[in-house]
Parts: structure tokens; C-alpha cells; sequence
């Protein structure tokens, strides 16, 4: 798609340059598009899928590389933010009760119907995988007993399964957003999944940060500069590369969020690369990496949102489409 | 899936799997001949028992509706605009009579119709300086869903809500929604919405119902100078070239078509339009693109996204000693 002509982002001195005021006409300046109706439960639940899938695969690592406080921290957090996303989502419904409707069809064609699948795959794993930790606390004898034995290995597999599931889980959302008319999010669909994977990683290792001893928390801290790098440099892109579609990003209340997110990611990678050996520091800069991701997926989903809601974002990049395509009829002006 | 469901000219109706469906049926909304009396908007209400959205003064001309919604499946828009000069050479006014443009018809003004004409004559009454009066001229247009050739709505419902009927129209079962909301930003005019207090998405239905029985969908029934035409989609296009072509001929240079081409970035309207101003002037989006068309680049996207993060992970662990 031929984008807006690319604008001046900075000038000397790091000032941003105004972007020139567009010139367009509208209809009493009134949105051309709808605003979706999704409430805080959306940007939310694209936290918790992200910090899911982090976990999961951070659970998996330490259980492949006998780090059993990451195996049980990742498990035990991937069930917890599943089941909050999974509740978020169906909050969202406008009737909840209908929630199972979604498992009547599978459409390659709704990102929607993709991730509840996904989800229906990842869930259950997740649940047993954190019950193969749960395991412990069951008596020896009996039926509990049995089950007791056959919940670790169990737990094992399911957790490779979740693990397996979970880079589908958290970078689906980027197309969730994208597939729709929102102009800023459309056209920033070959980041947005890249941005929520990095951030999905960088909360997993917030996780890990939080919750295992500084010996076996090596694996988290190159997770969390993996994920910060990927999050850092696919959002710069988002911010910068769209023209006027990236304006949405870097001003109002969506710049603020990613500007707080961005400031909070650099904080915990730094945290968690200096404080190697303090439990304090690494656990503060795990935190700081979960707050992080919570802020980039609330800008994220409120730069789509400006983007609807003034009409500009619809006529200027769209008008600039015609032009180039060049004037089909005498009457195209 | 092959690419041309998503993108480029189709019939909706056997791509959907029908066998021998009838032949693509769709609205022509003559701009040029709509009086704005919204009959249309009423009519739709009435028959589909649309609930009220709002007794409300906008101030924006004689819209109080603001726009479609949930519970406005016909939205009439009006536009007061001065009028370009032109250059005084006769032409047919759009209901083809004969006649010098332009001719003000006395609508909105606070003095008798023909008191304050372009002599310049004074007001009634005299108290008060006397305006100029300007050139002017009024757009109305009934807004309607597209039921669009490529619905990005109908793509990205979840639950199979949003279906494509044997005449090619876009509808929304009401006992299968569950008010995901997803189809809200997805389409590419703004026009499904969800009803507050209902939870589920509602939109015109080119009154399924009604056509289904051979009978003319509600607005176009109760439009009472046939701005709003209904039939099969090719006779519409054919009805409408020629309606173009005529008013172009007749010095309305600016009447073109919107929507109704085959290859634009939707595959074409099911509902489409006549305008005398660029279509943002109405609130319509300039060169709408179906969303859809993108998604298997952007599937392609995520999943490079997923695979890096799951040799991010790997890396992350098998990397370094500690
Ligand atoms: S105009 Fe919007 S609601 Fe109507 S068919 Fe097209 S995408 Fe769906």
C-alpha cells in the first residue's frame, strides 16, 4: 500500500517538527470510521496473553535447563495471566453469556476466531502444566495419591505444549488489531506483531526477574534485553516510519503510555543487567518490565483509536492513495 | 482460501457457496435528486422496529441523526456549501429542466421566499441591514451500508454472526452475536455499531426480509423521488452510467460515482452512489481498502514475529553461562 509521503520527524536539537497542518474537508469534522467498543479489556487482555506466552516459554526453559524456580514461576504465572486474559475477554462481549458462540466456526480470515483457538490450545496445557507444580501439596495415598505421581511428567508435556503455543498466543494479537479499518493500526501491521512479541518476552522475563533467586535468573535477564531490543526497535518503526499514521503514536494520551513504557523497558533491562546479584534490584526491574508491557499495549491500542477518531487520519492518507494512483475520472479533483 | 476472496471484482453470492443464487440485488442512492426529507430514515425504523437513538439537536444543518449507527440504518446528511461561481450558461438543473443557474429556491431564510432576490430587495420590514445573498446550495445524501463485494465485517466475525446472503448482502443474525465488537472498527465506512444497552452489533439488512418476498427493501419504498433505487446490482450500474454521463453532459461536471466500481478497493459496493462533492464532504472515506486484503501478508508478519521470539527464548537459554 503506498503510504503518506514521509514527514520531518526531528529536527536539530531533537525538536520535534510540527507536522504541517493537513489540509481536508470532512463532514462537520465528525469520524469517518467507528471507534471500536472495546473497553480497557482489550489492551489488557493483550498484556496478559503477552505476559502468558513469556511465562510459558520461560517455564519451559527452566524446565529443560533444571531451573526449577523459572520452571515453577513461568507455570504457575502463564496459568494466572491466561485466566485473567481469558476473563477479560469475555467481560468484553456485549453478551458475555454467548461466549461460546466464538467455537461454532474456525476463520482463517478472523484474527478473532484464530486466537480463540489458540487460546483453547494454550489454556488447558497451561492449567496443567501449573497443576504438575501443584502436585506436591496433594496427599500420598489414594486417588490423590495416583494422581500426585501423574501430574509431573504430565505437567511436563503440557507445559512443552503451551510453550509451543505461545509465540502464536502473543504475536496473533498484532494481527487482531491490524485486520481492521483503525488507520494507525492497519498500517503498522508488519511491527505491531513484532512490537507484542518483544513485549511479550520482556514481561515473561519480568516473571522470571520477580520471582527466581539471582543464580538461576541468568536466562530471564537475556530475555528481557532480547525482548526489549525486539519491542524497542518495532515500535520506533511504528512511531516514525507510518508519516502522518504515526503521528497518533507520539502525541496524546498513546504517546504517553509508550513513552512511559519505553522509559520503564530501558529501566528494567538496566536493572536486571546491573543487578545481578542483588534480589531487590532484579526483582524491582522485573516489575519494571511487566509495568512496561502494560503501558506499550495501552498506547498501542490507544494510538488505533486517535487514529479513528479524527477524521484526517481517513481523508489525508486516503486522498494521497487516490492521487498517486492518479485521477481515474475527469471528476476526481 | 484463494486471494481473490480477499481482494479484486467477485460475486459475493456463489463465492459464499450458494449454487444458483439470484442475481446480486443492491441500493443506487441518487444524490442529485434526494429533497431530504428522510422518509428513508423513518421508513427503515418503522419496518425494522429500530429503537430511538436519541431525540437530539446537532446543529449541524438539518441533521439530528449525526450518523449511522446501531440504531440508524439510513442516515441522511446534509451539507450547506456556497456555491462555486459559474460561469451564467444554461443548463439543466438535476431534475433536467431547463434553467440558469444559479436560481435560489427560498428554503432557509427568515424573510418570504423571493422578498430578498438577487436585486438585492429589502427585507421585510426594513429594521436590520440588508445581507447580500450568496450563492448556495445544499448536498443531501441518504447513507446506507455498502454490503460491501469484500465485507470486512463479514471476515472478521468470530462466530459466524455476519453471513453473506443468496442476493449478496452482508446481515447480521441477531441470535448469534455475542457482541464481540471486532466488526465495529474493521469496516472500512463506519457503519455497524453495537446498541448500547443490547450488547450486540446491528446494521441495515437490506431488508432481508422484505426482498426475500420480492418486495422493495423499506427506504427505497418510501423514497418519494426515487434518490434511493433498488434492483439487481448490473442494472443499477448500467442506470447509473447513464445518469452520470447525462447530468456531466448537462453541466453538473462535478456528479461522479461512488462505490460502484467493481475494482476499487473494496470489489465494489452493493450500495452505491451517485455525489456532487467529494465523498469526504459527506462523511464517506475518500479510497476505501478492505482490510482483509493485507491479511495474508500480515499473518505472514506474525508469524516471522513468533518464530523470532521462540529463538529469542531458545537463545536466551542455551546462551551464556549463567
Ligand atoms: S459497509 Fe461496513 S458494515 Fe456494511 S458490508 Fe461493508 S464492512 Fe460490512
Amino acid at each position: 500500500m503506498t503510504s503518506v509521503e514521509r514527514r520531518p520527524r526531528r529536527g536539530p536539537g531533537g525538536d520535534r517538527v510540527m507536522v504541517p497542518r493537513a489540509e481536508f474537508r470532512s463532514y462537520y469534522g465528525r469520524p469517518i470510521l467507528k471507534r471500536p467498543t472495546w473497553r480497557y479489556d482489550i489492551p489488557a487482555y493483550l498484556f496478559a496473553g503477552g505476559v502468558a506466552g513469556g511465562s510459558a516459554l520461560l517455564a519451559a526453559g527452566g524446565d529443560l535447563t533444571g531451573r526449577p524456580a523459572l520452571r515453577r514461576a513461568g507455570r504457575l504465572a502463564a496459568l494466572g495471566a491466561i485466566g485473567a486474559g481469558t476473563y477479560f475477554l469475555i467481560h468484553d462481549l456485549g453478551r458475555p453469556g454467548r461466549f461460546h458462540h466464538m467455537l461454532r466456526v474456525a476463520k482463517p480470515t478472523s484474527p478473532m476466531s484464530v486466537g480463540t483457538w489458540i487460546l483453547a490450545a494454550f489454556g488447558p496445557a497451561a492449567g496443567l502444566a501449573a497443576a504438575g507444580e501443584l502436585a506436591g501439596y496433594l496427599p500420598r495415598r489414594g486417588a490423590l495419591g495416583l494422581a500426585r505421581r501423574a501430574l509431573p511428567p504430565a505437567g511436563r508435556l503440557a507445559g512443552l505444549g503451551a510453550a509451543a503455543a505461545a509465540p502464536a498466543l502473543a504475536t496473533y494479537t498484532g494481527v487482531l488489531l491490524a485486520d481492521t479499518a483503525m488507520p494507525s493500526w492497519h498500517e503498522a501491521y508488519p511491527q505491531l506483531p513484532f512490537v507484542f512479541a518483544g513485549s511479550a518476552l520482556a514481561s515473561g522475563a519480568g516473571v522470571g526477574l520477580l520471582a527466581a533467586p539471582p543464580e538461576q535468573a541468568g536466562p530471564a535477564r537475556r530475555m528481557a534485553v532480547a525482548g526489549a531490543a525486539l519491542e524497542l526497535a518495532a515500535a520506533h518503526r511504528v512511531e516514525t516510519r507510518l508519516g502522518l499514521l504515526s503521528e497518533p503514536y507520539r502525541t496524546g494520551k498513546a504517546g504517553r503510555l509508550l513513552r512511559t513504557g519505553r522509559a520503564l523497558t530501558a529501566a528494567g533491562v538496566a536493572g536486571a543487567l546491573l543487578g545481578r546479584r542483588s534480589r531487590v534490584l532484579s526483582a524491582l526491574s522485573g516489575a519494571a518490565l511487566l509495568t512496561a508491557s502494560l503501558a506499550t499495549r495501552f498506547g498501542i491500542f490507544e494510538g488505533g483509536i486517535a487514529s479513528a477518531v479524527d477524521p484526517k487520519y481517513v481523508v489525508v492518507p486516503q486522498r494521497e492513495r487516490r492521487a498517486a494512483r492518479g485521477p481515474k475520472t475527469s471528476t476526481d479533483t | 482460501m484463494s486471494g481473490n476472496s480477499l481482494f479484486g471484482p467477485l460475486d459475493p453470492a456463489p463465492d459464499a457457496g450458494y449454487a444458483d443464487p439470484p442475481p446480486r440485488m443492491g441500493f443506487f442512492t441518487d444524490t442529485s435528486v434526494c429533497i431530504g426529507c428522510k422518509a428513508c430514515e423513518v421508513a427503515c425504523k418503522e419496518w425494522n422496529l429500530v429503537p430511538e437513538d436519541g431525540l437530539n439537536l446537532l446543529g449541524l444543518s438539518y441533521d439530528n441523526t449525526g450518523s449511522l449507527s446501531a440504531n440508524t440504518w439510513r442516515h441522511v446528511a446534509f451539507v450547506e456549501q456556497p456555491l462555486p461561481a459559474r460561469p451564467a450558461e444554461p443548463r439543466v438543473s438535476p431534475m433536467g429542466a431547463g434553467e440558469r443557474e444559479p436560481r435560489f429556491l427560498g428554503m432557509p431564510a427568515f424573510d418570504l421566499p423571493g422578498r430578498a432576490g438577487s436585486d438585492g430587495g429589502n427585507g421585510a420590514g426594513g429594521d436590520g441591514p440588508v445581507r447580500e445573498r450568496t450563492d448556495f446550495r445544499w448536498l443531501m445524501s441518504s447513507d446506507v451500508c455498502k454490503h460491501c463485494t469484500h465485507a470486512a465485517c463479514l471476515d472478521v466475525c468470530p462466530t459466524g454472526a455476519l453471513f453473506r446472503t443468496e442476493f449478496g448482502t452482508v446481515v447480521v443474525q441477531e441470535d448469534i452475536c455475542n457482541g464481540c465488537g471486532y466488526c465495529i472498527p474493521a469496516c472500512p465506512y463506519g457503519v455497524i455499531d453495537q446498541r448500547a444497552g443490547d450488547g450486540r452489533a446491528w446494521k441495515c439488512t437490506l431488508c432481508y426480509d422484505r426482498i426475500s418476498d420480492g418486495l422493495m427493501p423499506a427506504c427505497a419504498q418510501a423514497c418519494p423521488t426515487q434518490s434511493i433505487q433498488y434492483g439487481p446490482l448490473d442494472d443499477l450500474r448500467a442506470a447509473a452510467a447513464r445518469r452520470v454521463e447525462t447530468l456531466n453532459a448537462n453541466g453538473v461536471p462535478e456528479a461522479r460515482l461512488y462505490g460502484h466500481d467493481p475494482d476499487d478497493g473494496v470489489g465494489g459496493d452493493g450500495a452505491f452512489f451517485l455525489l456532487l462533492d467529494e465523498p469526504e464532504v459527506y462523511g464517506l472515506p475518500p479510497d476505501p481498502v478492505v482490510t482483509t486484503r493485507d491479511l495474508p501478508d500480515m499473518w505472514r508478519k506474525a508469524g516471522l514475529a513468533a518464530l523470532a521470539m521462540a529463538a529469542a527464548a531458545a537463545a536466551a537459554f542455551l546462551g551464556g553461562a549463567r
